[in-house]
């Protein structure tokens, strides 16, 4: 027995509860982007329900397959640089066996790949919301493919991936806040200064056209969350996970009531929209700190993350930047936030020993390397992903035409509508008699 | 004839129904609209972002009168659409040249 215990512990084995607890962690990140298409989509004026919707869908479809292509093996793959991994084996996923574990841990590489694969579909999603009414869908599904590969793969790769420069240096992410959420809302700043403003921004009113649809979002990105951070320790076997677990619950449970009671005190009503958008931020600053916190610390970044993106969601009005659903204003302050607390807040007793400014020896060496991190990272999507819609937008175009975008960009888009709102059911106001398949059937039918 | 039109607030739909039937009033029309008079809008607040939404939801419910039951039916209607609190409505009525039941054809007052 005591052989077969130090041999664990030299070579980890496949532990089943482990890969068990991975692959349900795969499945709720994944229910996030549908999550996140309600929250987005509720958001939006009725007429361009469905485009929201889909923005974040495609992301699903484009993504799955260009991390099994080559997405994994350049976030993954052995380093080169500390810029980029590379791993032919990975490629197309072909030479990987089902059992063979992921370098360390006690889950199989494809459990790992598959894991990581709907962190890479989340992020490009994430963009979407900046980009509200206007953008055409063929231009944002090969931005959503473009973006992936040029800036989330590298990315991820320098954040997690062995080698990468920012996991070398010691910046700490535990489930993304700089890879995902500084990554996606820097990049959501940089497209919007390249394709400009909604048609009427500041003019016309834009109210979200159901809340109702926003808070089933915000429930599902809530409820997922816990697979994306509790399940970025890849197991549970130090309790660090369970850490994550409880810390993401109590930031999130602070920055609603942050949020809400700022905007109680600023704008006189604990707005529905504000707890939605409160949880989120929430959910975003804890997302980079919730393994290095403590539960006490937890409610110190909610409840500041909270309040700044409350703030910051005013800014566009200000600068005159069409962040249309706020990516910028939630994404990446929640996400500069959450990551450069963690060089106040961190205890040295969570995922790693590195102490923030209040605890230890009160050392700003992890703030410092937060800082590196956090702009580096801004930095560069920022500039590729405005070069990105640039390129864009002189080839093919980014915008449909003021005309779809004024009369709504689902019919223009996608040739349907999200709601029949006609009191007799459609009936009445339907101008084709069936849809034509329908008919060629019942002709065949009468023959 | 005359064609009395009344845009009221919508929650006193069931009250004035009930009032113009005691009174014998056999039919009348209702659509959902909005609008707006003293009364004005009301602000709504999303992020911060403050909306002055001035179109409230209005009931505008019309009735076919004769003549001499015009002025009567145009009180019943104002009586219990009358809330006393700002944004109550109004009442209005205009000449009717003709009406005609579709199913019978019957024409004039005959077809209220």
């Amino acid at each position: 027995m005591a052989a077969a215990i130090t041999l664990a512990a030299e070579a980890p084995k496949l532990s089943s509860a482990n890969t068990g607890f991975m692959l349900i962690c795969s499945a709720l990140v994944l229910i996030m982007t549908p999550g996140l298409a309600f929250f987005y989509g509720g958001m939006v004026r009725v007429k361009s329900t469905l485009n929201m919707l889909m923005m974040s869908f495609i992301s699903i479809g484009i993504v799955t397959i260009l991390w099994v292509l080559y997405g994994f093996s350049l976030a993954f793959g052995t380093d080169s640089g500390s810029l980029i991994g590379w791993n032919s084996d990975w490629v197309g996923l072909s030479n990987i066996g089902l059992t063979q574990l992921w370098d360390g841990y006690t889950i199989p590489i494809f459990v790992f790949m598959v894991f990581q694969m709907m962190f890479a579909i989340i992020t490009p999603a994430l963009i979407s919301g900046a980009l509200a009414d206007r953008v055409k869908f063929s231009a944002w599904a090969l931005f959503v493919a473009l973006w992936a590969t040029v800036v989330y793969f590298p990315v991820a790769h320098w954040v997690w991936g062995a080698g990468g420069w920012a996991f070398e240096l010691g910046v700490i992410d535990f489930a993304g806040g700089t890879a995902v959420h500084i990554n996606a809302g820097a990049a959501a700043l940089g497209v919007i200064l390249v394709i400009g403003k909604r048609v009427g921004f500041k003019k016309d009113p834009m109210r979200p056209h159901s809340l109702p649809l926003v808070m089933l979002g915000a429930g599902l990105l809530w409820f997922g969350w816990f697979g994306f951070n509790a399940g970025s320790w890849l197991g549970n076997d130090d309790g660090v996970g369970a850490l994550m677990f409880v810390n993401t619950q109590v930031a999130t449970a602070a920055a609603m009531l942050a949020w809400l009671a700022y905007e109680k005190i600023r704008h006189g009503a604990f707005t529905t929209l504000g707890a939605a958008s409160g949880a989120v931020a929430g959910l975003v600053a804890i997302t980079p700190s919730g393994g290095a916190v403590s539960p006490l610390g937890a409610i110190a970044v909610g409840a500041i993350a909270g309040v700044l993106c409350a703030m910051a969601v005013g800014l566009k009005y200000k600068f005159g930047y069409d962040d249309s659903l706020d990516v910028v204003g939630v994404h990446l302050v929640g996400g500069v936030a959450g990551s450069l607390l963690i060089g106040f807040f961190a205890t040295g007793k969570g995922q790693s020993e590195a102490t923030g400014v209040f605890y230890g020896d009160h050392s700003f060496d992890q703030l410092w390397k937060q800082c590196a991190g956090v702009f580096a990272i801004l930095a560069y999507s920022l500039v590729v992903s405005a070069v990105l819609a640039f390129l864009l937008d002189k080839t093919i175009g980014m915008r449909v035409s003021e005309d779809d975008e004024i009369a709504g960009i689902d019919q223009a888009e996608h040739a349907e509508t999200a709601y029949d709102f006609s009191g007799a059911g459609g009936g009445a106001a339907r101008t084709t008699a069936l849809p034509t398949a329908v008919a060629d059937a019942s002709k065949k039918v009468d023959a | 004839m005359k064609l009395i039109t009344a845009v009221v607030k919508p929650h006193r739909l069931d009250e004035i129904k009930e009032a113009l039937q005691a009174f014998g009033v056999h039919g009348l029309t209702v659509t959902e609209a909005s609008g707006y008079g003293r009364q004005r809008g009301h602000t709504e607040v999303y992020r911060g972002a403050e909306y002055t939404v001035d179109l409230v939801p209005k009931i505008r419910i019309e009735v076919l009168a004769e003549d001499d039951d015009a002025e009567q039916l145009i009180d019943v209607i104002v009586k219990a659409a009358r809330t006393g609190k700002i944004g109550d409505g109004k009442v209005w009525s205009l000449p009717v040249e003709t009406a005609v039941r579709v199913r019978t054809g019957e024409r004039g007052p005959d077809a209220l």
